[in-house]
């Protein structure tokens, strides 16, 4: 069993099919919803956590990518130039998620991606605005 | 009280690479185990740091004479408004200076961009007078071309400052981040055992004349800082439990580094700029060995109410708790995060141990000592009679 978070973005054809419940149904995927924005008619876009066997996660974003979703892994949408990082810690007061967090012994920032919710409040927190996600 | 050393004593101690000198951070951790007493013997020097936002700062620029030359009436450097009223091309930029069109791109930028070595647009105008016949000038400057580059910094390196938290239901955006309501978080900004003006609180040898690490190089304490306040509540450690004393601080910007300076925005409040500081004290007797070995637990602070007028103080915390990532306030179990690098500050700190260790630095008595008894006044309103 793995966990993996994806960000998917929906066509506006694709917006009233019932895709979850096929992930769910056809592959054993437990889905999570960790945020969702559906514009009907424009666009959808959805944070979805995939908890299951490696090689069903693996159809079943095939399956998405099938019905023209665009499904890439949350990792590959956050961007964080980490190379002109501070340390200041301003984005861990916001980040609620326990993403970004400071090591106790060295006191620089820790990124774990994998923990990230999209929440996007580093985005303005960061006082150097070092931080972008595609969500959308 | 027995006198151990002189500054005399110590320097001649560091230029020959003999002085034992260590961090705050690490005769802290000495003086668990070791007594003032002993720790006066044995330490000659150790090292303060601190790397946060400050405000109130600034560069004194002197552009050099055109030809035909200007007298600057009103001056933009890459369209920031920046002070006129100093003669003919003398100038002030202060750090949180801006166009308010262009909110995000201030002062503090400016002068980060010119110590990158960019060349800035300077835009000026002039009425025109007899020795200053011309009106108007654009042209690019760098580093290189202007004179003086000078940092002049009227209000930083706080001696202790308060957490920040937010009771309101909405989230608010401060020069202390971003606080999340209902107190989901608290943020601070002091390197706590680190910051310099904590391990001499009673500024027996931080005054006017200090040489200090500053923005990379070697910079000068000028002056107390601007609401300098000796006055506030003290803890059994002397340490005050709120922001009280500042310094004034000045240094060639042309041998500063883009390492120890940085220019920021604070969303929906403004530019700021961290300046990286490290102040050398030395160890002359017993008192300002048990002043340096005050360890986080002993630092405390207060905790305000940034969402309510008047910040009322909720509860007094000290810097270990602050640091183990988690406070009580009222009960209330609150995450909290730094605002200030102490890993910055440590290299500072190691930096500093560096050059005083290799004879590159040497620790200065104060030409004078800041002022004591002072306190804070506020800003009185009252009426002004319409002409």
């Amino acid at each position: 069993m793995i966990k993996r978070r994806y960000i998917l973005n929906f066509p506006p054809e694709s917006g009233d099919k019932p895709l979850s419940y096929h992930l769910v149904r056809d592959y054993d995927i437990r889905i999570n919803i960790l945020k969702a924005e559906v514009y009907p008619g424009k666009r959808g876009s959805l944070l979805l956590e995939l908890q299951g066997k490696k090689e069903n996660i693996e159809k079943g974003v095939e399956y998405l990518q099938k019905h023209q979703v665009v499904c890439e892994s949350l990792e590959k949408r956050i961007h964080f130039e980490e190379e002109k990082c501070i340390d200041c810690g301003n984005c861990t007061a916001v980040c609620f998620a326990g993403a970004l967090t400071m090591n106790r012994e060295t006191w620089k920032l820790k990124f774990d991606k994998s923990k990230c919710v999209v929440c996007e409040l580093c985005i303005p927190a960061c006082p150097l605005h070092l931080f972008e996600i595609d969500f959308r | 009280m027995k006198k151990i050393k002189t500054y005399e004593e110590i320097n001649q101690k560091l230029k020959q690479g003999k002085a034992v000198v260590l961090t705050a951070e690490e005769v802290s951790e000495m003086a668990k185990t070791t007594g003032p007493d002993e720790i006066a013997e044995k330490v000659d020097v150790v090292t303060t740091a601190t790397f946060g936002a400050m405000c109130s700062s600034g560069a004194i620029i002197n552009f050099g004479h055109a030809d035909p030359p200007i007298r600057m009436e009103k001056i933009r450097l890459n369209g920031v408004p920046c002070y006129e009223g100093l003669a003919a091309v003398d100038s002030y930029i202060g750090a949180t200076a801006c166009d308010p069109e262009n909110p995000q791109y201030g002062g503090a930028h400016v002068i980060l961009d010119l110590l990158e070595g960019k060349d800035v647009i300077i835009e000026a105008w002039g009425k025109g007078t007899d020795c200053y016949p011309r009106k108007y000038i654009k042209t690019k400057i760098n580093i290189n071309t202007v004179n003086e580059f000078i940092l002049f910094n009227p209000r930083n390196a706080y001696q202790n400052y308060n957490v920040a938290v937010n009771t309101t239901k909405r989230m608010i955006h401060t020069y202390m981040g971003t606080l999340l309501p209902n107190m989901r978080n608290a943020t601070y900004s002091t390197s706590g055992e680190l910051s310099p003006l904590l391990n001499d609180p009673e500024f027996r040898t931080i005054g006017i004349g200090t040489r200090i690490f500053l923005g990379g190089a070697q910079g000068f304490v000028v002056w107390n800082g601007t609401q300098f306040n000796t006055t506030r509540q003290k803890n059994e450690f002397g340490i005050p439990v709120t922001n009280a004393a500042t310094i004034a601080v000045m240094g060639n910007l042309k041998e500063m580094s883009p390492e120890y300076l940085q220019a920021v925005y604070y969303e929906k409040y403004g530019v700021s700029m961290f300046v990286g500081i490290g102040i050398p004290i030395p160890i002359l007797d017993e008192d300002m060995a048990r002043r340096v070995s005050v360890r986080n637990s002993q630092i405390e602070t207060s905790v305000l109410d940034y969402g309510t007028v008047g910040t009322p103080k909720l509860e007094q915390v000290n810097y270990e708790q602050l640091q183990s990532g988690f406070i009580r306030v009222k009960g209330q179990k609150v995450r909290t995060a730094p605002v200030s690098s102490l890993a910055k500050a440590r290299k500072i700190a190691d930096n500093l141990k560096y050059m005083l260790q290799n004879g590159k630095f040497e620790v200065t008595r104060p030409v004078q000592l800041f002022p004591n008894n002072t306190s804070l006044n506020s800003l009185k309103e009252t009426e002004v009679e319409n002409d």
